[in-house]
């Protein structure tokens, strides 16, 4: 028997402290990526999946180093590419848990293609942006989140380029469940985490997660959050108008749909060499009706 | 012309629709229920659907694995753009050319062969037969032609048409009867000897390469289409689809490999498809795929490059990027199939190095060998299989994801294990895999992965040598380039050269000791490649692989090596 066929554990006693590793992040102190963290280790005890049975899967950039601070199972890709690792792991392996974490670079610019897919495609991951709306571990350069008018060194005075609305691009593109935290509300952002595990299909978390080092002005974020302005809706039509209309700033979950997720793999267990019989010719056995693929123009 | 032949060429070429190419599958399937062997390529224009189309094919009794010098005959359905085709199918004044007159004169590109032209009435030999379609007069001038046998054809037409219904297979079998009635009158025959009739498989090279992944027991592949590589990915699809396994379109080239990361990790023998332009895009997480120790295999059908290049061409061009093609010092596993008989066992194998080295394995098929369809012996020689270590030595803060060992493996507990949670990183890390900047963990960890490679037994997987052992002259080729080094030295030994072909299998890690055994006694060795800045001869030199004054024969695709241009270069280089 293979790992693939055991059966789940039941969901058994777990607290914050069993998905705490001992290496230490190498994050700034007051980072908003610390309350992510922490919500995230909160929700996966609450979803009561023992830490070899969960995956989380990350690319590059600041809050990309997380799943060496849990006790889980991870995999610290390249720069981008979080979405389709984690996708290739469930699919192989629905049995798993499997949470992709990120930042809005790796998630919105280089990934940005990969986002778009793992929402049409649906299968049933998690995936959490911690969104600081700048690239922190390059020391401060715009990203796809940033204000046109953003002043850095890499474009002085700004970009001049509007940011995109993650939320309605998820929505667009097929999410299954879509929401805003907030890192530092880190009860209820556990519980967001939890329902969008819970939650069929392709989870989106977009979590406002400041970054004090080069966004100082963010540490305002504690006060210009709006909580509980948002009642969830299964219309991506209404959802979608919601976000396009507010102030970026509202937290709560704003999508729950039942699209149906990615079709499963097919199960047989053939034998190849029944495959193989499909190439044989001449001699003066039993000729094939059809030479499957061989014959075509 | 009474006497029979070892192997006939010949080419049933015309516009896009009028069914060249399935005149051509009809023929090479008749010759095989024949008991001959046969090798089929096909030509087509640039356009999407439409334009020319050409089926070139040989037909033999012993075993085919070249294009050959010339073709004997060409049979043209019409004129439209056929001319194109002119470099590709070499014909002389032995040739006929098989046309109807209403079509007009033959153009000049093919008629200054001086080829001898036979005039039929095709499109009225057609329209003789109630249903009956151009081609299948094509199909029976062929058979007619080389002498094969009525039931041969019967049983081949039947096979591929039967499913349009009974109304279908008689009108076709009536056609071909016509044709080969019409082609009969003019007494020019070129028959071919009885060949053996014995069960042979009849395939290309991607559909065996796919055989061979799912022998190898892949279960997970992720690709995105690109020309020549699809089919593979495409017959995978079809087979997993009843035989279990998953097969994923990716939205690009860099999901696909990294989908097949996940896949891996979590546990499934996993391979991704591809050709040049999307290998040059997955190398990033080639590296990643090293330094994480993840196994896959990585296959690239490779075409002319750079850039978008030719894709429906043969090239060898993409050995350096499959070599070498990722940032910092990441060794690897290079392995490619020598002919298409040779694809399911090295795929296979590819499959196996893979899981026990935790490893990308790099197999580099090429057009030439993946889109030409072949009549071959049925491939006896199968792989012992190997499989990935998972059991760990020690759990709980015991256990180290990539401990040194002597061997450089270490063991890869997929997700669900309990008490064994690492984190695969492309940052340099210490056994434990925690990310290290620390210079003793990273050298400790590039030298393992390289010891993974170096202490692992290949075996015979380095290569084959075909040809006299006391040879005077080696060839040295890998991919599609042993078949024609074949054909050549079979004949540079036939007129008083001793010659031997070293056929690479595994180019890297390059297996010095037993290269050097394959060359020993050789006076003159020649690097047979096809690519333009000799990629082969270069890497085997620089890790001093090569005897002494070895010699290169280097070109680029797109024209496939025919053994003439072998053979002529290797005399023009002995009277220089």
């Amino acid at each position: 028997m293979t790992i693939h066929e055991q059966p789940h554990a039941c969901p058994q006693q777990l607290t914050l402290k069993d998905f705490k590793s001992s290496v230490e992040p190498i994050w700034c102190s007051g980072c908003g990526d610390f309350g992510v963290l922490q919500a995230l280790q909160r929700a996966l005890a609450e979803l009561g999946r023992p830490p070899h049975e969960v995956v989380v899967v990350s690319g590059i950039g600041c809050s990309s180093r997380l799943p060496a601070y849990t006790t889980a199972y991870g995999f610290h890709g390249v720069h981008g590419r979080a979405l389709p690792v984690a996708t290739g792991l469930k699919l192989a392996r629905p049995d798993l848990e499997v949470i992709t974490v990120g930042g809005d670079g790796d998630g919105y610019s280089i990934g940005g293609n990969h986002f778009l897919h793992a929402a049409r495609r649906n299968v049933d991951l998690t995936y959490i942006v911690m969104d600081n709306r700048v690239y922190g571990m390059t020391k401060g350069q715009p990203s796809p989140t940033t204000e046109a008018d953003w002043d850095s060194d890499a474009a002085p005075g700004g970009t001049g380029v509007k940011p995109f609305s993650p939320l309605a691009i998820a929505l667009a593109a097929g999410a299954n469940f879509v929401a805003r935290g907030f890192a530092l509300d880190v009860k209820p952002l556990a519980a967001m985490i939890v329902e969008a595990v819970r939650h069929p299909g392709f989870s989106f978390l977009e979590i406002l997660s400041p970054c004090i080092t080069f966004r100082p002005e963010e540490m305002e974020w504690k006060k210009s959050v709006e909580r509980g302005a948002i009642q969830p809706t299964s219309d991506r039509a209404q959802a979608t108008a919601t976000v396009l209309s507010d102030t970026e700033m509202a937290t709560g979950i704003f999508f729950k749909g039942d699209r149906g997720s990615y079709r499963p793999a097919p199960t047989g267990h053939g034998d190849p060499e029944k495959i193989a019989a499909q190439f044989r010719i001449g001699g003066t056995a039993h000729m094939p009706a059809e030479e499957g693929g061989c014959c075509g123009d | 012309m009474s006497e029979t032949r070892k192997s006939v060429a010949i080419v049933i070429a015309g516009s896009g629709g009028t069914g060249a190419i399935t005149a051509g599958s009809a023929l090479i399937a008749a010759a095989a229920r024949d008991g001959h062997y046969g090798l089929m390529t096909k030509l087509s224009g640039a356009q999407v659907r439409g334009g020319e189309a050409a089926a070139l094919l040989e037909i033999g009794v012993d075993p085919l694995e070249a294009q050959p010098d010339r073709f004997d005959c060409l049979i043209a359905l019409d004129w439209q753009d056929v001319h194109r085709f002119a470099p590709e199918i070499p014909l002389d004044g032995d040739s006929l050319i098989v046309c109807d007159p209403k079509n007009g004169a033959v153009p000049e590109a093919i008629a200054r062969s001086g080829a001898r032209v036979v005039e039929l009435p095709l499109a009225q030999i057609a329209a003789s037969v109630e249903g009956g379609r151009l081609n299948m007069v094509g199909f029976g001038i062929a058979a007619e032609l080389v002498g094969l046998a009525p039931e041969a054809v019967d049983s081949a037409i039947r096979a591929m048409i039967g499913g349009k219904g009974e109304r279908a297979v008689t009108a076709s079998l009536a056609a071909s009867d016509a044709g080969r009635a019409a082609f009969a009158v003019t007494g020019l025959h070129m028959e071919i000897e009885p060949g053996e009739k014995r069960e042979r498989w009849m395939c290309s090279g991607n559909e065996a390469v796919g055989l061979g992944a799912l022998r190898g027991g892949i279960t997970f592949v992720a690709a995105y289409p690109i020309t020549p590589a699809t089919e593979i990915t495409e017959w995978l699809a079809v087979q997993m689809q009843e035989h279990g396994g998953r097969v994923v379109l990716a939205e690009d080239e860099i999901a696909a490999i990294n989908m097949c990361c996940g896949s891996s990790f979590g546990g499934a023998p996993t391979m991704t498809i591809t050709s040049g332009p999307g290998l040059a895009l997955k190398v990033e997480t080639i590296g990643l795929a090293i330094a994480a120790e993840i196994p896959m295999v990585i296959v690239d059908v490779m075409r002319v490059g750079p850039s978008t290049g030719i894709p429906t061409k043969s090239d060898q061009g993409d050995l350096d990027i499959a070599l070498h093609g990722t940032p910092g010092d990441a060794p690897r596993v290079v392995l490619a199939p020598i002919s298409i008989a040779d694809c399911p066992a090295t795929t296979e194998r590819a499959v196996h190095i893979a899981e026990a080295l935790q490893t990308p394995v790099m197999l580099l098929s090429d057009q030439s060998i993946g889109q030409t369809q072949a009549i071959i012996d049925i491939p006896t020689e199968r792989p012992v299989p190997l499989k990935r270590l998972t059991t760990p030595f020690a759990t709980g803060a015991g256990f180290r994801r990539y401990q040194l060992t002597d061997d450089g493996v270490s063991p890869m507990p997929a997700p669900g294990v309990p008490d064994c949670q690492w984190v695969a990183d492309g940052l340099s890390h210490a056994e434990s895999g925690h990310p290290s900047n620390s210079a003793a963990n990273h050298v400790a960890q590039l030298e393992k992965r390289l010891r993974k490679l170096d202490r692992f037994d290949f075996g015979d997987t380095w290569g084959e040598v075909y040809g006299p052992a006391d040879a005077s002259l080696a060839l040295l080729a890998f991919g599609s380039s042993v078949g024609p080094c074949k054909v050549a030295a079979a004949r540079l030994t036939a007129a008083g050269t001793p010659t031997k072909v070293v056929a690479l299998r595994l180019l890297a890690p390059v297996q010095r000791a037993k290269l050097a055994a394959a060359l020993a006694g050789v006076k003159r060795t020649i690097v047979v490649e096809q690519n333009h800045s000799a990629q082969l001869w270069r890497h085997l030199r620089g890790e001093k692989a090569l005897p002494h004054g070895c010699e290169s024969f280097a070109r680029s695709g797109p024209a496939p090596f025919r053994a003439a241009e072998i053979v002529a270069h290797i005399l023009r280089e002995v009277a220089a």
